[in-house]
């Protein structure tokens, strides 16, 4: 499996931040396939905030820096659903006027994938050899399920984990009410729908909710937190690594 | 013009989330029609990618209007109906009430119509002493109540059948009743003398077909026939994008329509109405009347990054899956059209600014376009709103909407491009977090313009140190 092309970490802001053990168990699990990795200490952020709240021009600076940090890397991998569609589908659109920086987002929008998405369909790998004693729900995110196509993968990964029984949620792919600034802005409307989701994922009886961006899955621990519900609340790659 | 309240979008939504009827009713509605939508597109003949190809028909008609309307009018006229191109809602109303006038019409039954919604063709009538009695099930129950329309074809969504018994009690002057089978009987009573005292009937137009110069009607009441056909007089109006070219786009997307609105293969009562009563034909109007509705609609269409939206032919799909409709149902919109299509059509129609909130207000998961009976993007268009919201827009008139916001973005856009100033700016947040309350390793407040997490959630602090630190540390 060495043999395998070197990969550069396209870590979410999210999860540089708030939530780097994600990050780190997204390390482990590469590392034991025998990757090289990579991780430019320069990156930010994707951009994708300003660019759904309507900010293209600050989405743009975002955009061409990311560009710079990344253009020399051959295969880039990031724990986000969002931030891949964000680059690969909408750093298109940003550049649409610009030709030179439209063949360079383009360029390196085929090269950038989601985490699942790189294992299942790009290493052909299903079983990574984990553990997890425990029943387990997932939760589709929208763009990682809607703007990728990604909604396989993951389970496919998890039902290769052994010891765990996996169930299906009620509206798995119902989207949690997180939408970035949407959460702030609309709260009555964020909170309502979060509700439902954590009330479909507690009917489960899940001990954890897995998901595949770590956005949605502040938001649900957020929720469920608030709740006083104890349910564990993993990204993928955390699963992946036990 | 109907009264525009998109303003009040954040108020009504809350009212509506702590309205528990209405959340089971939006709840059962889209557990039944969403799944059942998908699962109808599934098993077309076709597959599921007549979608698409319906887009592309959709588009091309957009593209070519100028020429499919005039084709239709032109067909119209030849099958001795008439029609009139209007500007505007004022236009449209006035033509309708001139016929009236002309035909001394005292008593009027509707077919349900979102553009007569859009016209305020009701109030307009009742003004000239015309008596309206909507036909449509859910409208009539609508208008009894003096409400409007929550969802695009299920309008009393948001009613139980308590609520209609007594409803009903109050405004039939019959004892209360609340078994759904006897509240239609004594509804399809009471409307039976409506459609036979009527001198003029008024529908809307589901797809006209230019080539064969017909409009068609879809329903599963049988209301909208009688409408149109007991009458002297049928008025329909319709959208100037709700046409097909060819009668075969038109049976895709009348199939596609009856999917996306109520997952049936086909409507229980489709007419396709070709005009007036002919000299060899028993049934029908002695005069056919068709309003083609501009009403701001050219405004989108000459600009490509909107034309898109034409394409919709508001079979309510999306709002069967949209999780924000869902929550706050169809009056938090203000407008007409709501859910996902009034997202965008409403600001697109009455003015940016003033439905901001419509396109800003929603999450941009995608199910509405995996739903849409012609894959409309409509979370492009929502992102493109919210750029001409975030820097204004002299053609669309739109102002920025918030400056100071535009100010962090900015500042925000300086921070990104230096990992020195980012990690800089991370240990300041870090600083202040440590101000906000916290319980089991969770912040439960933070400060404005932030504090609407913390409303009903909690929230992970910053990590001690980030993933990229640890990196240059060596992990």
């Amino acid at each position: 499996m060495s043999n395998e092309q070197p990969v550069t970490l396209f870590i979410q802001c999210i999860v540089d931040t708030h939530y780097p053990a994600v990050a780190e168990a997204m390390v482990r699990v590469l590392r034991r396939l025998g990757i090289s990795l990579t991780c430019p200490g320069d990156q930010t952020c994707c951009g994708q905030p300003a660019f759904n709240s309507g900010y293209r021009r600050q989405a743009r600076t975002a955009a061409q820096h990311f560009i710079e940090v990344f253009e020399n890397s051959e295969i880039i991998v990031c724990p986000s659903g969002s931030c891949v569609n964000m680059v690969r589908h909408h750093y298109a659109e940003l550049f649409q006027n610009d030709s030179q920086w439209l063949a360079r987002a383009r360029n390196l929008a085929r090269r950038t994938y989601e985490f699942s998405e790189y294992l299942v369909d790009v290493l052909r790998v299903e079983a990574l050899g984990a553990r997890f004693d425990g029943r387990v729900t997932y939760h589709d995110s929208c763009h990682l399920l809607r703007g990728i196509g990604v909604r396989q993968q993951p389970r496919t990964l998890l039902q290769h984990v052994s010891g765990m029984d996996f169930i299906e949620m009620r509206d798995s792919d119902y989207c949690c009410g997180f939408g970035g600034t949407f959460s702030v802005k609309y709260p009555d409307i964020s909170d309502a729908m979060v509700t439902d989701k954590a009330k479909n994922i507690m009917a489960t009886k899940a001990d954890a909710v897995v998901g595949c961006d770590m956005g949605c899955l502040m938001n649900i621990r957020g929720k469920l937190s608030r709740l006083g519900s104890d349910i564990k609340v993993m990204h993928l790659a955390q699963i992946l690594a036990c | 013009m109907t009264k525009i309240t998109t303003e009040n979008y954040v108020a009504e939504a809350r009212k509506a989330i702590k309205n528990q009827v209405l959340q089971r009713a939006l709840a059962d509605l889209q557990n039944r029609f969403g799944r059942g939508t998908a699962e109808c597109y599934r098993q077309l003949p076709e597959g599921p990618d007549l979608r698409l190809k319906a887009h592309e028909i959709r588009m091309k008609t957009i593209e070519n209007l100028d020429v499919v309307l005039e084709t239709l009018a032109a067909n119209i006229l030849k099958n001795g109906g008439h029609v009139f191109f209007a500007k505007d809602s004022r236009a449209a109303v006035d033509y309708c009430l001139e016929v009236a006038r002309r035909h001394q019409v005292r008593r009027v039954v509707k077919g349900k119509s979102m553009v007569s919604e859009e016209i305020d063709l009701n109030a307009a009538l009742m003004d000239a002493g015309i008596e309206v009695s909507e036909t449509d099930l859910g409208e009539y129950i609508i208008q009894l109540a003096g409400e409007t329309p929550s969802h695009i074809i299920a309008p009393a969504i948001h009613k139980t059948r308590n609520d209609v018994g007594s409803l009903f009690a109050a405004k039939l002057d019959i004892p209360y009743e609340d078994d759904p089978p006897k509240l239609t009987w004594i509804a399809r009573k009471a409307l039976r003398q409506k459609f036979l005292a009527a001198d003029m009937g008024t529908s809307g137009c589901n797809i006209a077909c230019a080539e064969t110069g017909h409009i068609t009607t879809v329903s599963n009441e049988g209301n909208i026939r009688m409408s149109t056909t007991l009458p002297k007089v049928h008025m329909a109006f319709m959208g100037m994008e709700r046409v097909a070219a060819r009668l075969e786009d038109h049976d895709i997307l009348l199939r596609l329509l009856c999917r996306g609105a109520a997952a049936q293969n086909m409507a229980t009562y489709v007419s396709y109405i070709g005009g007036p009563r002919q000299a060899d034909q028993v049934d029908g109007p002695q005069e056919f009347h068709l309003v083609i509705l501009d009403n701001g609609r050219s405004r989108i269409l000459a600009d490509a990054e909107f034309r898109e939206m034409l394409c919709c032919i508001r079979c309510a799909a999306c709002l069967n899956v949209c999780p924000v409709y869902a929550k706050i149902g169809g009056h938090s919109y203000g407008y007409a059209y709501t859910g996902p299509v009034g997202a965008v059509v409403t600001p697109l129609l009455v003015g940016i600014n003033r439905a901001k909130d419509l396109c800003l207000g929603e999450t941009l998961c995608g199910a509405c376009q995996e739903a849409c009976a012609v894959n409309i993007d409509l979370p492009r268009m929502l992102l493109a709103l919210r750029a001409k919201l975030a820097e204004g827009d002299p053609a669309w008139g739109v102002k920025p909407a918030d400056r100071k916001e535009k100010l962090l973005w900015q500042a925000w856009s300086m921070m990104i491009r230096k990992r020195t100033v980012y990690d800089f700016v991370l240990r300041l947040a870090a600083l202040v977090q440590k101000l906000m309350p916290q319980r089991d390793g969770m912040i439960r407040r933070l400060p404005p313009p932030v504090s609407g997490w913390t409303q009903g959630r909690d929230l992970r602090p910053l990590a001690k140190e980030s993933f990229i630190q640890r990196w240059r540390k060596g992990f």
